[in-house]
This record gives C-alpha cells, sequence and structure tokens, in this order.
C-alpha cells in the first residue's frame, strides 16, 4: 500500500514538473478561453438572446453562460493531449518506464490520469480568475465547490482520450483528434447553447449533446459553480469516467488493442 | 566529449577480447574455466532458477514472425550477450520480456516467477535499459532518478542514499542538478543505467544500450555493465548487433531471423565454426 502511494505522489510530482516546464503550453491553455471570452462572446452577446435557464436565477450576459462550456474545452484539450502523449509518446518512452513499475497496470494508469487531471485545475483558477474581468462573478463559495466537479470531469475525458487513442488508430496526431473528437464533442454538447436551443435548430442535435458526457460535464460544472445541487449529471459523469476507464485498462492489457497492434512499428 | 572513465578503459576489460589477431584462443579452451562461471547449466544447481529464462516464446506481428520458438536462459549473475542484426527480433524479446506485451506463445520466468502469472514479482527483479532513451529530457537528473525510486516505492531517505551511490559510481554526480536536455548521448545512457540499478535489480537486461555512442564511451559503459555483473552478481542480458562487444567468455545467444541460430560460449561458436572473431563466425553461421 505505501508503494501504491509512495508511486502516486512520484507521478504527481512529475506531471507537476513538467506542466510547470512547459511555460507556452500553459500560456495556451490560458489564452485559448481567454480569447473565447473576449471575441467569441462579444460577438455573440447580443445575437443570443436568453430565457432564464438554471442554475441561473436571472438574464445572463453570454459571457457568463459560456465560462462553464470554456472551463470544461480547458479539461477537453488538456486531456485529450495528455492521453494522446501517453499512447504516442512511445519515441521518448516514458510510458515504458511506467509499465514496467511493479504495480498493477490499473493503478498506473490510473495514477497518471489522477496526476494529468490534477495538474490542470489551478490552470482553470487562473482563468476563472481573469473571467471575473468580464462580469463572470459565481458565488465566492462556488470556487470551492467546482472544484470536485473539476476533478471528476478531468478523469472522466483523461480517460475518454485514452481509449480512443488506444483504440483509433488513424487518430495519430492531435489535429485529427481536434477534428473528429474535440470539435463535434464541445459543438454538439451545452457548452455553448443551452440545450432547449439545440432542440429547437433541431431535435437530433439536441438528443445527441443530451447524450454527450461532456455536456454532463459542463452542467456538472455549471451547476457547482453556482452552487447548485446536480446529482444526476454527477452520477453520469462519474460513470461514464468509470466505464472509459476500464476499457481504457483492457485496451492497455499486453495483448490486446493498441500494444498488440502497435508493437510492430 | 568522450566522457570514458579513464581507469576503467586501461584495465584488462577488454582483454578477453577475440580480436582478427588472435584465432589460437579459440580452439585451446584456454576460457572455458571463466566462461562456466556464469552459465546456467551450472548455474541451475548451485542457484536453483536462472536469472532469465525464455521457453519456446514466438510471436508475430500481422502474420509475419519476430520470433520462432527462442528458449535460452541467462544464468543467475551470468552475462549474456543477445546478439543478432537489426530486425532480428532483439527488441520484440525485450518487449515480451518486459511484459509491454504477451507472446503468443512460450513463458517467461525471472528467477521463478512466471511474466504471465506473477508480472509483479517479475518486474521487481529487474532493471531495463531500452534502446530508446526514456528520460524526461526537461527535468533534471536527480529529478528523473527520483521518479523511478517512487515508482519502485522506495523511502525517500534510501532512495536519496541509492541515487548519491550510483550517481558516484558512474562518476556523474556533479551533473545531477543539470537537465537531462543539456547532457550528451553517453551521459544520458550512464543516467539510464543508474536508474535502472535504483532498486537493485538481481537482473539487468539492456536493449542496444550503446548505439550511437562513439567507440570510447561505448567501451566505458561496456565496462561498467561487465564490472557490475562481476563484482555485484547482476546478471545481465545485454542485447547488440556489434560484434566487437562479444568476449570469448560471454555467454552468447545468437537470434537470426527470430529463431536462436547459437546458443552457448562465444568462444564455442568461433571453435565450431573455425573462424578466429566472433564476427566471422556470426556471418558463418548466419549465412549457412
Amino acid at each position: 500500500m505505501i508503494h501504491h502511494l509512495r508511486a502516486l505522489s512520484g507521478i504527481i510530482r512529475r506531471e507537476l514538473l513538467r506542466t510547470m516546464n512547459q511555460r507556452g503550453r500553459l500560456a495556451a491553455a490560458v489564452v485559448r478561453p481567454l480569447v473565447w471570452l473576449a471575441l467569441f462572446a462579444a460577438g455573440f452577446r447580443n445575437v443570443l438572446g436568453f430565457s432564464i435557464t438554471p442554475p441561473y436565477e436571472t438574464y445572463i450576459l453570454y459571457e457568463v453562460y459560456i465560462t462553464p462550456g470554456l472551463v470544461g474545452m480547458m479539461l477537453l484539450f488538456h486531456g485529450m493531449n495528455n492521453s494522446l502523449s501517453m499512447v504516442y509518446d512511445r519515441e521518448m518512452g516514458s510510458m515504458r518506464t511506467l509499465l514496467v513499475a511493479p504495480l498493477p497496470r490499473w493503478y498506473l494508469l490510473g495514477a497518471r490520469l489522477f496526476a494529468n487531471a490534477l495538474v490542470v485545475i489551478p490552470i482553470v483558477y487562473v482563468f476563472l480568475a481573469i473571467a471575473r474581468w468580464w462580469d463572470v462573478r459565481p458565488p465566492t463559495l462556488g470556487y470551492a465547490a467546482v472544484l470536485p466537479a473539476l476533478l471528476v470531469t478531468g478523469l472522466m475525458l483523461g480517460a475518454f482520450g485514452l481509449l480512443i487513442s488506444s483504440f483509433i488508430r488513424q487518430l495519430e496526431n492531435f489535429a485529427g483528434v481536434m477534428n473528429f473528437v474535440i470539435f463535434p464533442m464541445f459543438f454538439a454538447s451545452t457548452a455553448l447553447y443551452p440545450l432547449w436551443r439545440l432542440d429547437d435548430v433541431s431535435p437530433a442535435l439536441g438528443w445527441v449533446a443530451e447524450l454527450n458526457p461532456f455536456s454532463h460535464a459542463v452542467e456538472l460544472i455549471r451547476f457547482c459553480l453556482y452552487l447548485r445541487w446536480a446529482p444526476a449529471e454527477a452520477a453520469v459523469v462519474a460513470t461514464a469516467g468509470a466505464v472509459f476507464f476500464w476499457l481504457a485498462v483492457y485496451a492497455f492489457e499486453p495483448g490486446r488493442g493498441f500494444w498488440a497492434r502497435r508493437a510492430e512499428a | 566529449m568522450t566522457e570514458a572513465f579513464p581507469s576503467e578503459n586501461a584495465t584488462g576489460a577488454f582483454s578477453g577480447n577475440v580480436g582478427p589477431g588472435s584465432p589460437s584462443e579459440n580452439a585451446t579452451g584456454a576460457f572455458s574455466g571463466k566462461v562456466a562461471a556464469g552459465f546456467p547449466s551450472e548455474n541451475a544447481t548451485r542457484n536453483n532458477e536462472p536469472a532469465l529464462a525464455v521457453a519456446h516464446l514466438s510471436h508475430s506481428f500481422s502474420g509475419r514472425r519476430a520470433l520462432d520458438d527462442v528458449s535460452f536462459a541467462v544464468g543467475s549473475g551470468g552475462f549474456t550477450v543477445l546478439l543478432g542484426l537489426n530486425g532480428a527480433g532483439k527488441t520484440t524479446l525485450i518487449s515480451l520480456v518486459t511484459g509491454l506485451y504477451h507472446a503468443h506463445g512460450g513463458s517467461v520466468r525471472v528467477f521463478g516467477h512466471a511474466l504471465r502469472e506473477d508480472p509483479l514479482r517479475a518486474l521487481a527483479a529487474m532493471g531495463v535499459v531500452f534502446q530508446q532513451l526514456t528520460l524526461d529530457l526537461d527535468l533534471t537528473v536527480r529529478e528523473n532518478l527520483r521518479y523511478h525510486a517512487s515508482l519502485h516505492g522506495l523511502a525517500k531517505s534510501l532512495a536519496r542514499e541509492r541515487q548519491a551511490a550510483e550517481l558516484d559510481r558512474l562518476e556523474i554526480s556533479d551533473r545531477a542538478d543539470e537537465r537531462v536536455r543539456v547532457l550528451s548521448g553517453g551521459l544520458r545512457r550512464r543516467v539510464e543505467i543508474a536508474r535502472a540499478l535504483l532498486h537493485r535489480p538481481r537482473l539487468l537486461l539492456l536493449d542496444e544500450p550503446t548505439v550511437g555512442l562513439d567507440l570510447s564511451t561505448r567501451r566505458a559503459i561496456l565496462a561498467h555493465v561487465r564490472k557490475l555483473c562481476g563484482d555485484e552478481g547482476v546478471s545481465v542480458l545485454w542485447a547488440t548487433h556489434l560484434m566487437d562487444e562479444v568476449e570469448t567468455g560471454d555467454h552468447l545467444v545468437l537470434l537470426h531471423r527470430g529463431a536462436v541460430a547459437w546458443d552457448g560460449p562465444a568462444g564455442d561458436l568461433c571453435a565450431a565454426t573455425g573462424r578466429p572473431t566472433v564476427a566471422d563466425a556470426f556471418m558463418a553461421r548466419t549465412q549457412a
């Protein structure tokens, strides 16, 4: 047991150090949602009229609406990026060192995902702090309440990334993942528009958004940030995360999925 | 920059090498006494279990056979060279032995622990230096070692102690706080060897550890690993395609097109083929 904990703390420490070393990526991670907030949201501010949608109790600005969605986007990019590097960084072989450690494979993968989900959280808070400048001001306690939601969402998206990059061989690079995974997942969700609006446009689109686990992650973040309970969303995100994780572990088993097919390279 | 360990280069580490000019050594059996020390047959009785036992290992990739019924053993405390050309199956073999993926057939045992059934114990007993560099380039040497120590569950104080000892032994203590990115290829390899030894494995696997290094660095690293084997009783499997890294006294496993073409003392291979050097004997054996 102590071995497990030491390994976990070592893995987290390494992720932290690596993240802090990648200043460029850190800056990009904060600037990306800010561009959306400052430019995209400003442009649509008057185009999109909102009726009052829970958890909000008054009419809100579009910036306020999309901020939880942009937080979700940060977690999505980060999770995909890291999971991809877990699978494809074999040239650097860091996964190899991890996988020859004398610990169960599911534990090592889980620890890596946990560490990945953890290191992005400070960056999210930096974004939320800057977003106050655009009058996105959730209750103070909301910043604390959203923490577990961020962690669960980060884990779920990381596990999802690991799963797709293990199974889908064509997604060799980040551009492919952008087009075929990140964009569809982001746009067909409640990150940018509330569900009723998607439903209005096309019931099919509304249906897709409802099935999209990313929608539920965004709503979980949104509700927690405004101090409202969202047990159903939490359950969906946690369950999806667990399913993705076990499938990813299955795919990582020696002799299956990724390793069996990639071994030749 | 050569970063040789001068003292070790000057020792007799290579004196046993079969050079083109020493054909007489092959037939005489002068090395047989020394040779026997590391052999599975000898050790099997003394030590019960060989460090690494590979039995009937087969593997194929999309129909192409990469390994075909490969069996050999690394004796406890022995130095075994796995020699083969590029594409002979060395890396596949190392991947299977480290449990990266399952072999389609056959078994791997590490000090008696079956890799399939008892992988954690088998993995705990081995240290691995992969062909490709697996260090984090942007972390310092010390952080890289610390990470590895944590994966093996070493307590912080013990980890620190061993780091110091290993770095010292490889004469890289003064570079411990530098980022790996600024180190030369030879130094990076030394760091990887130091790292692989942190958890005191009894079996050390090295997959072409000297590829891309200059001659004196290559020799220094080889001499270091041979010394580990001799002084500390670490069993070594050294995979290479460089014939000059083989000494007559070594246990040689010759891998050719995925199959074992020779398993026994390197000197005997020369004798059996009637060639003066391992390189010649290799050519004779693989082109037959």
